[in-house]
Formats: C-alpha cells, structure tokens, sequence
C-alpha cells in the first residue's frame, strides 16, 4: 500500500515567531504539489522542514509511514533544487551529476552510464564536459534537475527554480518539468509565488499565508472555489462583493439577489457574506438574459490584452472587474452604459 | 586623459621605489667585494655566490624552506576549521573573534618568542600540565628545540591565515552546502567536497601568506631554537652582523627571494588543480 509523504502538526518558529504553524497535509506517492504564498507565508520553511534542512519545533514527518523527522538531510534520499541552483562551479556537468552517484560509491561505468541518461533526459547529451560558467540560464536549471534526479529519489524538492528565467524560458522549464514528472512518476513538492505557475503544473496546490494552509485542493478548486477572501484575493482575479447573506444558493448584493453556488456551511440570513466572482463570470449585455444575477453600470476603463478584453465597469458604486472575448467585446454596442450579468450559479459566497 | 595617466603612474612609480629600487640594489651588493671595515666597497666579484654553493648553507636553506612549508600547512590545518566554525557564529561573535585575532597582530616577535619560552620552561606552563595529564614521565623544559620553534612561528601566522580566509568562507554560499546534504553527503563529505574546493584559492594564498611569513621569521628560531635550528633569516643575520659581509648577505637574501618566488610558484599551480 502507497502512503505517500505526510505531514503532522508540523510546526517551525524562530525566536518565538511562529513561521509554519500546525501543518497537516498528506502527498500521494507519485503526485505532484505545489506550495502557494506569498513571500514570509511560510512555503519555504515548510519545504526546508521536509528535506530536513531545518529542524521543526513540533510535528512529524512521515514517508509510507516511517517517521523521517529526526533522519539527517543526507540520509531522507530526497532530491532538491534550489532557487539559485547550487550547482558546484569546481566541478564539470559530468561530475556535476554524477556527483551524489560518486558519494554512494557505484562504479565508473555505472556513473557515467546513468551521466549520459540523465543528459539525454533533460535534452542536452553534449554538454557533459562543459564548466558551469560555460551554460546559458536554461541549461543550468536543466542540470540542477540532472543532478537531482541522479540518485532516483523518493522525492523531489523544487523552491522556487524558474524565478530568475525571463517569461518564455520559464514557460518552457514548467512544461519540460511536468512532461519529466509525469514520465518518471516521482512524488514532486515545488513552492512558487506564482499561481499561473502552480495552476498550470500542480495536481493539487496547498495555499499558504502567515504560517498556516489556507486551502488545499486541486487547481480548478483553488481557482474556482477559493475557501476564503485570502485564497480569493491571491489566487488570479476576482471580484470581491460585500452582500447579505439570503439562503445556501442566495445573497444580495447592490440590492439584487444573486445566485451563487451553494454554499455548505450554514450562516446566518441577513448576516454580511462576500459573493466571490471571477472576471469570466462577469457578462457584459448577455443575450439570454432573464433578468437573474442583472446589475446595471457604466464602463469606467478598457484595457486590450490581446487575447482578452478586460472592462472595469462601475455598478452602483461598486467596480466590477469583467474579461471578455475580443468577439464578444465586438458585439456590444454602445459600450457606456450596459447590463451586467453575473453568471448564475458561479459566484461563491464567503463568510465574512 | 592626462589625469588617468598620472593616476596609473603613481603605482608603477612607487612599484618601483620600493620593490625595484632595493632589488637592484641588493643585486648590486651582492656582487660586490666585502669590507670587514664597513659595508663593501667598489668592484665586482661572485665570491659571495661562491660560497652559496656550500652543503650546509644549502641544507640551512632546504631546512628553512621545509618549516616554512610545514608552519604553513599546520596553520592551514588548524586555522580553516577554526575561521569556518568563526563564520558560522553569529555577527557579532565574528567581530569579537576578529578584533581577538587583530589584537594578537599588535604583539611584538620578541614578546610572543619570550611568552612561548616563559611557557615552554620546566618551572612553569605546558610541562607541568603534560605531566599532570600523564603525557610525560616528569617536568622538563620543553625549549630550545625545532617543537617550540615551530610552534611558536604558527602562533605567529595563523592571524594571517585566519584573516586571508575569513572573506572567502563567510562569502561561501550555504545553498552549495545544503545542495551537497541533499544529495547525500555527511557533513564531513561536504567539507572535503565542496567548502574546500569552493575555497582552494583562498586556501593556497593563506598557506604561501603564511610560508612567507615563516621564512621571514628571526626571533623565535633565536629564542627557542638550537643553532642546528636557526632559519635562513638568522643566517642571514649573523653573516651582516656577527661577520660583517654585508655582499654574502644581500646574496643569501636574493636567493630567499629565488625560493620563496619557488614556493608561490608552487603554490598558484597547486590552486589550478580541480577536485575529481
């Protein structure tokens, strides 16, 4: 039976601040994770905890249930690359790679046989001879995951390795990333600040803040239904409208009742929620509008992004961010004053 | 473009003021005929050479040479560990440390060579404990000998090799470190593996700053050593001094120069070669 990596109680405080406060989370074996935050939310510290680099003031570490919190570093078998790569600047790629193969003594020809896999893996079979100082930025982080994967981990630890690639490189780095996940199957932790990043290669994201999960699921859940205004606000766009709580499905908001997705947990009617909406759900003249979810505003700003319209779109005294199609964008005619149509069903109302 | 020149000029001038300027005049020294009266006097002859092929003031020089090489790897040896572990300590336990090591700079040849001596006697200091601690049958004077002068020239460098390392250690980035651990390497493998290759070349400029240091030194052989210990700096010495032929002096010196040049040589190829 599979276990994977989990994580009780952890817990991590400097001089009495607490930096990770009461983790629990479980990793399915072979799955891939991301870490969310911004920065000082803890997502570093709760990766150096599981690698072993730090120590936890409580809590344990599990891997399929044998307890790692007191294994040294050097002993978990666990693979990480690091922001600023780390990469030994005295040895060659070769050596380089070959490195954690050299410390568990295997033979020359074993070395350089696995060198010349892992070389051929990331994609750059001739570079083996090459100095560190002689690589562009890509290539680097291509080796520091070489050099990570050498020793067939059970783990594999990413902090933040593509935030010094300029927008295109770093594109490329996550799918070449995802296609060497999905390939060798390996259990992948990565921490980012970067929700396009974490939505685009994460099974599951575990959002952070101050220390503590804020939501844990899968990236359409993060995104579609943020647990709070936290996750809401730092996950992509939204809308974030103070309203009165009605029923489970119900709030109102600028004196309009909205249909929301139902919420679970019970609340109080007539208590202050907030209707969470995505830009996207946020139509602009709707031709099948029956009146539900209909507010009336004005446009304030337009802003062409090339593949989206963007409108601000003042209702009542409340902006209403909207993202449109530029087809779409093209069939409304006036453009000043407009219905405004929330999609029913797709708000998700949150407890204040 | 006439400021930049002058700029750059002041440099070679003093360049040559003080490193040329006395080499030449050293050269010129050795080349000329002693005078037991005064310093030397006019002409030119290679007597003072000459005699620079004798055994034993060959052996004086390998003998040098060889403490030298052996003060600076013993502080080498304990002066890497010990600046690590001062650039591990919190910044203002460094700056305690370092302003310790500066103060020790403030201390004369004469004093440390007398302090060690007063320490090496029988009466008092190392014996005593020694003997206490069962590492020797019975209080005895543990100087003149090649044991005190050696470590009383260490004593002597290892602030300079402690400094010349302290930049490069304390620059060393940790990431280098934890990446080696990840990858499997006990602490005792990273230090060999990666903080000794990351700092080789502070390494090889601390150990030829020390052995230069250790050739120079002229007290402590004095002080604690037996004639059969004197270093070439008191050979030196006494051949200007005790028997006024300032010629064989100036070539005895240029021939220190010669290897000591040997020894930076040696050390700067050693810094080229990588870890594998």
């Amino acid at each position: 039976m599979n276990f994977g990596l989990q994580l009780q109680g952890l817990r991590k405080s400097y001089g009495g601040q607490l930096v990770v406060d009461d983790t629990t989370l479980t990793v399915p074996p072979g799955k891939f994770l991301c870490f969310l935050g911004p920065s000082g939310s803890g997502k570093t510290t709760l990766l150096r905890l599981i690698a072993g680099l730090e120590a936890p003031t409580g809590g344990r570490i599990f891997l399929n249930e044998r307890d790692l919190t007191d294994t040294p570093a050097h002993e978990r078998n666990f693979a990480m690359v690091f922001q600023a790569l780390a990469l030994f600047p005295f040895l060659t790629v070769a050596d380089n790679i070959g490195y954690a193969l050299r410390l568990r003594r295997a033979t020359r020809g074993d070395r350089l046989a696995r060198v010349r896999e892992l070389l051929a893996l990331i994609q750059l079979p001739e570079i083996g001879t090459r100095r560190i100082d002689q690589l562009s930025g890509g290539q680097r982080q291509r080796v520091a995951i070489a050099r990570a994967l050498a020793q067939e981990p059970v783990l594999f630890l990413l902090d933040e390795p593509f935030s010094a690639l300029d927008a295109r490189l770093r594109d490329q780095m996550q799918s070449e990333l995802l296609m060497l996940q999905r390939k060798l199957k390996i259990t992948t932790i990565l921490v980012t600040h970067d929700q396009r990043e974490a939505m685009g290669l994460a099974d599951s994201i575990v959002v952070l803040a101050n220390g503590r999960v804020q939501q844990i699921g899968a990236p359409s859940d993060i995104y579609r239904r943020p647990a709070n205004r936290f996750v809401a606000g730092f996950v992509g766009q939204n809308n974030l409208l103070e309203g009165r709580f009605i029923d489970s499905q119900h709030v109102e908001v600028c004196g309009t009742v909205i249909r929301a997705a139902a919420k679970a947990e019970p609340c109080t009617p007539r208590s202050p929620v907030t209707l969470c909406v995505r830009p996207e759900d946020v139509r602009v003249n709707p031709d099948d509008a029956r009146n539900a979810n209909l507010l009336h505003g004005r446009i304030r700003l337009v802003r062409d992004l090339g593949d989206r319209i963007e409108l601000k779109i003042d209702c009542g005294g409340r902006e209403l961010l909207s993202s449109l199609s530029p087809a779409d964008w093209a069939l409304i005619p006036g453009r000043e004053s407009v219905r405004v149509q929330i999609a029913p069903g797709a708000g998700t109302i949150l407890t204040c | 473009m006439l400021r930049s020149a002058a700029l750059l000029t002041w440099p070679a001038l003093a360049l040559l003021a003080l490193v040329v300027l006395p080499l030449l005049l050293l050269i010129r020294i050795s080349l000329a005929p002693p005078d037991p009266d005064g310093l030397w006097t006019s002409g030119v002859v290679f007597d003072a050479y000459r005699n620079l092929a004798e055994p034993a003031w060959f052996a004086t020089l390998v003998y040098s040479l060889c403490i030298a090489v052996l003060v600076a790897a013993i502080g080498l040896v304990l002066g890497f560990p010990l600046t690590l572990l001062i650039t591990r300590m919190r910044r203002p336990h460094q700056v305690t440390w370092l302003v310790l090591l500066l103060a020790t700079l403030t201390l004369s040849d004469v004093l440390i060579a007398f302090s060690w001596q007063v320490m090496l006697s029988k009466r008092i200091g190392l014996s005593q404990m020694l003997v206490w601690l069962r590492l020797m049958p019975q209080v005895d004077s543990l100087t003149p000998s090649v044991g005190a002068v050696i470590a009383s020239i260490v004593y002597l460098v290892m602030p300079f090799t402690m400094l010349t390392l302290y930049p490069s250690l304390s620059a060393m980035p940790t990431e280098q470190l934890e990446a080696a651990r990840m990858l499997g390497a006990s602490p005792r493998v990273v230090f060999q593996t990666v903080v000794i290759p990351l700092n080789r070349a502070a390494a090889l400029t601390a150990f030829a700053v020390s052995a230069l240091l250790a050739l120079g030194t002229y007290v402590c052989p004095i002080v604690l050593g037996r004639p059969q210990n004197w270093t070439m700096a008191v050979i030196i010495s006494n051949a200007a001094l005790a028997g006024h032929n300032v010629p064989l002096a100036a070539a005895m010196s240029l021939a220190l120069v010669a290897a000591a040049l040997v020894l930076i040589a040696a050390a700067f190829f050693g810094a080229r070669h990588r870890w594998r």
